[in-house]
This record gives C-alpha cells, structure tokens and sequence, in this order.
C-alpha cells in the first residue's frame, strides 16, 4: 500500500498540496504516481514568476514508460521550483513528499486547499482504480 | 491463463513488480529499472528468460532442413557448440521470427525462439518438415537465466565445477556446451559480455539463489528492453515482424546469399526487395530533453518513417531510438515531441557496446 500522508490534500491527477504558511502551497505528484510511471528521466518545471490557473498542465514528469502533465491544484502565481530535479529526476521516486518537491504556488485564494481530497479520500479513490 | 516460469514465486520475494507479458507475468523491475540496467553495464545482473522456446532439432536431415528454413546459412557452423542469429522467413520474405542455433553435429542442433511467438514458430517448425528426417522437440522443463555485465563471467564461475569451468574456458562469443546439467552460452541482449545458461527447472530456483549471493543484481523485462536498444538489438514484434523485409529491419547481416542454389524460404522475395528496397532501420539520437517512443513519425528528406523502438539511455543520459525510414534518408530527421518539431541525429542503430558509448 502506498505512502499517503495525513497532513496532505491530494487531486484525482495523484497531485498532493502542502500549506507552508502565508498562502505558499508546496506541489509534487504522489507516491503512487511515481509507482505507475517508474523511473523518472526528465522532469520540466514551470516558470517562477508565472501564473497559473487551478487545472492548468504546468509541469511534466517524464519517466521510462511515459510522459505525464503535472496540473496545479492551486490558483496564483509560481514562487519557486525544484531545480535539484534537473540533475536528480530520480529524488521523484526515492522521496516524492520531500525531495521530490516539483513547485510552490502563492494562492489567489487559500480556500482553494480545503476544496481538495483529503489523504482518506485519495486512499479510497486510488483502490477504485 | 498466465504462464508462470519456475522462478515466479523467487521474483516476488525480491519485490519484484510483474506484468503480463505475452501471456507470461514476468518481472518488470525489482524497484528501479534504470539501477538494474547500471548494474548490468557496471557489474552484472541476471534475467529470467525462462519464458522463451528452446527447441532441439536432431535427425540426419536436421541439417539440410535448417538450411531450407532459415535466412542464415548453418553450413556455416563448422565447430561444436557455435551459435548463429538468424531470421527465419515466410515467403512473402517478412520474419517470422529471429532466432538463435546452436550446432553440436550435422544432425543436432538447438534453437532459442521467442516466447511471444511460440505457438506460430512451433507450427511454422513443424509444417516444413515435409522431405527431411528430422524430429522436433520442445524443452519446455528447462529454465534459462541470462547473466550479464563486465563482472559476470568472473561471478559465474565461483559457482561452477572444476568439469564445467573447463568446459567454459577460453569459451569465445556465441558458442554454448552442456557442462554437467547446465547448457552454458557466450550469448546475450545487453552488449555486454556474460552467459545465457539453461538449468533444469527443478535446479532453477536454486541456482537462481546462489547468483544472488554472488551480488548479482535480479533485472527486470524493463531493464533488459532499455538494454537491448542500447546495444542495438531487435525486439520481435517491434522492430520487425511477419511484415517487414530484414533488409528493412537491419538484419541484412544474417542473409547468407551464397552458395545462390540454396533455396531458403523467403529467398525470391528478399533478393527482390534487395533490388527494389524502399526503408531501412536507423538509430535516431535526441540530446535534448524528452523521450523518442515508439509509434512517432519521423520527418526526413527522403519522406516520412516511423519509430519502431523508443527509449531513455541511462547510460549515455539521454533519448535513443530505432526508426525504419525510407532508404534515402540523411544525416539528420525531425520527430514531433510535445507539439513541436525536433531535429534529431541519423545514426547506426548501435548506440552502447561493452559500457561505452559506441562513437558514430
């Protein structure tokens, strides 16, 4: 059974969102993710400075298997990205909740969190799978 | 119904993650595809290729049926033991399969078809009997584990026999000898050195222990396919198939046209294309990011092609792939990645050889 913390909201596209405080979301993809891709080989981040609409396909993990969108969950503007992952794609799969962070969204509008799954709810629909 | 080769149950106690495979639930990975491929370019790693047809062909026509059935010449094979690729074609000259022989006498041989395929070679094998005195017999209770890597050789033999380290010394490449219950080749899918061995299936899982000790990394079907296109090898029903000339599939190499009366099947179609032939199978390289996967279309000069082979080269850091294009194609053709248009480089469809890149 994969690794799906608590403390975490999660989307349908096996994205998780981590508050860090003054509206700053953390995003990378799940460790189930990374269990269905393999290996990541590349992965493309988006610009910092650049905004971004709840939805939009703003990263790509690709790994030996497949190319796959990243969308942010998250309305507002990029604040930072993972650049470790440029040399180090793999950290997406050793450690997908730490690590292997993709990018960090400052929010229009912070509830926008509170509207995603939560860890339970997640759990549920990956077994639906 | 899913196969199951012998060594099932020792793949899920390494962890192993299995997928169907033509019918077989094979091992993908152990955990990290990409480790395993380094393990076998670096020290040496060990496959399962349980799953593939070993046939033995015996008889005093054994001979001349292999040279009516297949592309390459066994005539050529003068010393026990020496193994030969070849295609084996239908008459409309697209491959019905490739495969390995191996020679012990002018009346015994051994084949190694693919698994995907097995019913089709079986069937294809046995309905071009017709004038030979030739028996032919499926060896469906032995295992085969592939061990490969610059490491092991020197792994392996820690775990043989004064009698089977004998039989292995000085052993060049694509030869194979029974010592004790084990069949030990010099062959492989990796482009590195190491044996192909086939095992009793009983003695199998046993066997497959003591390699593990020896610290030889278990490697996955995904591993071994990023390893095969490396090393530029063909995947059957991939890069070639019932409907693909081999002198479109880079296999031109195993056509023995001489002596010019042997009459192999497939002959008149393949010298026809020879005059005639449109494509040919290239290596494409992308340095930039993104993954070359197979099924893109390929823009060149000469007309458009198709990847037939893609993939990500751990070894060399970045895309690789093989593509049969029109015969005329240059130095250079454009694949579509993500919406736009990327030049890539035309190269022989060799890319890593004995853990190095091969220079163009």
């Amino acid at each position: 059974m994969s690794n799906i913390p608590a403390e975490l909201r999660y989307t349908n596209s096996h994205e998780w969102v981590r508050p860090e405080g003054n509206g700053v979301f953390t995003i990378g993809i799940t460790e189930h993710a990374q269990e269905l891709l393999g290996d990541m080989v590349f992965v493309e981040l988006p610009e910092v400075g650049s905004a971004v609409s709840a939805g939009d396909d703003v990263a790509v993990a690709e790994s030996v298997k497949a190319a796959s969108d990243v969308y942010t969950p998250i309305t507002g503007e990029v604040v930072g990205v993972n650049e470790e992952l440029e040399d180090s794609p793999e950290q997406v799969n050793s450690d997908p909740y730490g690590d292997g962070w993709l990018f960090k969204v400052k929010a229009e509008d912070p509830a926008e969190f509170d509207e995603l799954m939560t860890a339970e709810e997640y759990e549920n629909s990956i077994e639906e799978d | 119904m899913t196969n199951k080769t012998v060594l099932h149950a020792k793949h899920l106690e390494a962890g192993a993650k299995m997928v169907d495979f033509h019918g077989w639930e094979m091992p993908i990975n152990y955990g990290s595809q990409i480790e395993e491929h380094h393990a076998v370019r670096r020290d040496a790693g060990m496959f399962d290729v349980s799953h593939m047809t070993i046939v033995d062909v015996k008889g005093k026509g054994a001979k001349g049926y292999l040279r009516h059935l297949l592309a390459n010449d066994v005539d050529k094979l003068k010393v026990k033991g020496k193994a030969l690729y070849s295609g084996m074609l239908n008459e409309q000259g697209g491959v019905v399969d490739d495969l390995i022989v191996y020679f012990f006498a002018d009346d015994d041989y051994r084949l190694v078809v693919n698994s995907a395929t097995r019913e089709k070679d079986m069937n294809w094998l046995m309905s071009h009997t017709a004038g030979f005195e030739v028996t032919i017999t499926e060896q469906p209770d032995l295992a085969m584990i592939a061990v490969q890597g610059p490491n092991a050789k020197e792994k392996v033999a820690t775990l043989l026999s004064d009698e089977q380290l004998a039989a292995v010394a000085d052993m060049k490449p694509f030869f194979g000898v029974q010592a004790g219950d084990l069949f030990i080749a010099t062959t492989g899918y990796t482009g590195e050195a190491g044996y192909e061995i086939m095992v009793p299936a009983e003695q199998a899982p046993g066997f497959w222990d003591r390699l593990k000790q020896c610290d030889i990394q278990p490697c996955g079907l995904g591993a071994r396919d990023t390893l095969r296109l490396e090393a530029g090898m063909n995947l059957y029903g991939q890069d070639m198939d019932e409907n693909t000339s081999p002198l479109a599939a880079n296999m031109g190499w195993t056509i023995s046209w001489l002596p010019e009366d042997r009459d192999f099947v497939g002959r008149a179609a393949v010298e026809e294309y020879n005059r005639s032939g449109k494509e040919k199978l290239v290596g494409l390289v992308m340095e930039e990011k993104g993954v070359l996967r197979s099924g893109l279309t390929v823009k060149t000069s000469a007309g458009e092609g198709v990847i037939t082979s893609g993939t990500f080269s751990p070894t060399l850091g970045y895309s690789i792939a093989m593509a049969r294009v029109p015969a005329g194609t240059g130095d250079t053709a454009e694949v579509e990645m993500r919406k736009k248009w990327v030049t890539v480089k035309v190269v022989k469809p060799s890319f890593v050889r004995n853990g190095k890149k091969v220079e163009q």
